[in-house]
């Protein structure tokens, strides 16, 4: 049986003034998926997966997401996909805990302690459970905003530049939440400069250029961007 | 309505947190009080006529800093649009914001009264209904007050923005709310206190209706 | 030939309007006889009231376009709101100013607290925000939003102004509206009126026009239809 469609993207036109940050980027990722977005800076990665997520609306273009249109339906839409954005939507003067809870609530979820800490276990932060976010580092901030994430036991999971500020601890416990998405069945469409990683988790690639899709298909075949050094250098 | 209330319970842990702030605009606000009576002179009895265009006007001035406050939190990690995509509704999250605001705006204006009573020698002992005039003028300054902190966060020069955007939209809050206080502290051998509250509860209305329909515009893309 | 067409328009309405201003200005200030109880300051009714008019109408104007702005979202709409703000602000200044011209050899004061003049000094003040807020804002898509959210918001209050306003003011002094013209002197006001109108018309649409221009070149062109690289990209992504 084909696998249902998770994704699909047709034309999507963006600008940000005078600028188009997406041009005409089609693709389709099929249900359980685990694929990574990579291009230059600038090259469009966070609008793509912002226009997906429906935080901003596409210019032209059409986006759906398991089927629902997403400026038709933008709720159904939301309510299957999560977003680890390029700012952690987190509340700073609010502890860890507070913030999971809050976001528990409005899913309808079991915002009490015990079920909030065992989320935030997952992710290394049960002994800072109780300090406000803005005492923590970049890392702790990036582990709590995929905590967030992960609490929305999305079908689909965006994640920009997940490994960013995370030490190696950090780094393999992205690598395990990865494989957990994909072994429950989720859609994973990660950006990231991380070629090699990428290409050792993913089973499909897009490479954006300037707003374009210039590539899309097995990470195997991807091409090799410009000044990309000596093969095994992760390049920042 | 469900989601009000979580985002009222959100926004009123905010402001928990933030209630060093809170005593510093209160502090604001007595200081306006203070020098508008070293403007006017010490004649007391000008200064009693007077007591409550001093108290609507200084707590005017601290609203501007109240409810910018309310959303910068909001919007220094966007946390706002995290909340939109869970989903939750936008108007949920404008009503729990506006009657936040407007709870931390009743609560300045009753912490302003003691100052008034002292400055002014400008009582009443008709508390119950100074409290529902000023419940109802905070009501009607929060509304329009949470929609546009909402765009001025998001904009350079927003500190001299909320003030121009707000302050023309809610002279009806101001006329009222004046002359309703003014009649309780010097009398109102008329009964004219009810025409006035209901010109404020009129505009409360007409505010949180607009504000409910339009906020939504106004936060996503 | 439309385009050319289309670009007299405004122009030629300005021009037929301030030449009917001409008319109905010389009309009620030199022909007409003065009023029997205010004497020659009475003349300034020629131009207030269709002034007044013209204002209410600016800013009415803006709250249609505020609203099919946010219906349609075409840009058109935003254009017209912006020329129509300023128009209304700018009638509004004046309206102001004559009412003061009036009052100050009437009742000795520049500002007698009409209700009418006084909503009109809020409104350019509520108006003129949004005039600022629109130059904060760098995003044109953002700009076009909040400024139709303001402006229906701004003109959905001028009711709650006026009579809070009127209200108050009874309570201190009685009304205080300059009288307009008796019936006898209607046809220099209708003739000013008229004016007004086709000038503030055509400048609008000039304006709007201006509005469009710079919005032209704050966003991205449009693209050309692309029909090609997006199925290579498909194809791609479906084989591997």
């Amino acid at each position: 049986m084909r696998p249902m469609i998770a994704v699909a993207a047709a034309g999507v036109c963006r600008r940000y003034g005078r600028r188009w940050a997406l041009t005409d980027v089609s693709f389709e990722l099929p249900e359980g998926a685990l694929a990574m977005v990579t291009g230059r800076n600038g090259s469009g990665k966070t609008t793509l997966l912002r226009v997906l997520a429906t935080a901003i609306r596409a210019d032209r273009g059409t986006v759906s997401v398991l089927g629902h249109d997403a400026r038709r339906d933008p709720e159904t839409v939301r309510r299957n996909v999560a977003l680890l954005g390029h700012r952690t939507h987190l509340y700073e003067p609010l502890t860890a805990l507070e913030n999971l809870a809050i976001a528990a609530r409005f899913l309808r979820m079991d915002a009490r302690r015990p079920a909030l800490l065992v989320r935030l276990e997952q992710v290394g932060l049960a002994r800072r459970a109780d300090d406000a976010v803005q005492t923590f580092s970049a890392g702790m901030r990036q582990r709590l905003a995929l905590a967030r994430v992960l609490q929305q036991e999305p079908r689909i999971a965006l994640l920009d530049e997940p490994y960013g500020h995370l030490d190696a601890p950090g780094s393999l416990l992205v690598d395990g939440v990865l494989q957990a998405l994909k072994a429950r069945g989720a859609t994973v469409l990660m950006a990231t400069h991380l070629l090699q990683r990428g290409r050792a988790l993913c089973d499909r690639a897009l490479v954006l250029e300037e707003g374009r899709l210039v590539f899309a298909g097995a990470p195997a075949s991807m091409p090799e961007p410009e000044g990309a050094g000596a093969p095994g250098a992760e390049g920042p | 309505m469900r989601d009000v209330l979580v985002a009222l319970r959100k926004d009123l842990l905010l402001q928990w947190r933030g209630r060093a702030q809170v005593v510093a605009i209160f502090t604001f606000g007595a200081a306006t009080l203070l020098l508008f009576s070293l403007a006017i002179g010490p004649d007391s009895a000008s200064l009693r006529q007077h007591a409550a265009g001093f108290l609507w006007l200084g707590l005017l001035l601290a609203s501007t800093l109240s409810l910018a406050e309310g959303f910068e939190r909001e919007m220094e990690e966007q946390a706002l649009e995290g909340l939109l995509l869970l989903p939750a509704s936008a108007r949920a999250l404008y009503f729990g914001k506006a009657i936040a605001n407007c709870a931390q705006l009743a609560l300045l204006g009753a912490a302003l009264v003691p100052v008034t009573v002292v400055l002014y020698d400008a009582g009443t002992t008709r508390l119950l209904p100074l409290g529902g005039v000023i419940l109802l003028g905070t009501a009607g300054l929060s509304a329009p007050g949470t929609l546009y902190s909402a765009m001025t966060a998001q904009t350079r020069g927003r500190h001299t923005l909320l003030p121009l955007l707000l302050f023309p939209l809610v002279v009806p809050v101001l006329l009222a709310a004046v002359k309703a206080t003014s009649l309780l502290i010097l009398g109102d051998p008329m009964g004219q206190l009810r025409p006035w509250a209901s010109l404020l509860a009129a505009f409360a209305v007409l505010h949180w209706a607009l504000g409910g329909l339009l906020f939504a515009r106004v936060v996503e893309d | 030939m439309a385009a050319a067409s289309q670009s007299r328009a405004p122009v030629l309405l300005v021009a037929s309007g301030a030449a009917l201003l001409c008319i109905g200005s010389y009309w009620g200030l030199a022909k007409a006889p003065a009023e029997v109880y205010m004497g020659d300051v009475q003349r300034i009714m020629y131009v207030h009231v269709p002034t007044a008019w013209n204002a209410m109408l600016a800013l009415t104007f803006a709250f249609a376009c505020a609203v099919a702005f946010l219906v349609t979202e075409s840009w058109k709409w935003d254009n017209r709101l912006e020329a129509a703000i300023e128009m209304g602000v700018v009638l509004s200044l004046l309206l102001c100013t004559q009412g003061a011209i009036w009052a100050k050899p009437t009742w000795g004061v520049w500002w007698d607290w009409d209700p009418r003049l006084t909503t009109t000094a809020v409104m350019v003040f509520a108006f003129g925000g949004i005039l600022a807020l629109r130059a904060f804002v760098d995003d044109p898509m953002k700009r076009a939003v909040w400024s139709a959210v303001a402006c229906i918001v701004a003109f959905a209050d001028v009711p709650i102004v006026y009579f809070s306003v009127r209200w108050w003011n009874s309570l201190h002094q009685a009304q205080s509206t300059p009288e307009t013209v008796s019936k006898a002197f209607h046809s220099p006001l209708r003739i000013n009126a008229f004016g007004i109108l086709f000038v503030c018309t055509g400048l609008v649409a000039l304006r709007a026009r201006v509005a469009g221009l710079r919005l032209r070149s704050e966003i991205a062109p449009p693209l050309p239809e692309q029909k090609a690289s997006g199925a290579a990209a498909r194809a791609a992504g479906s084989a591997s």
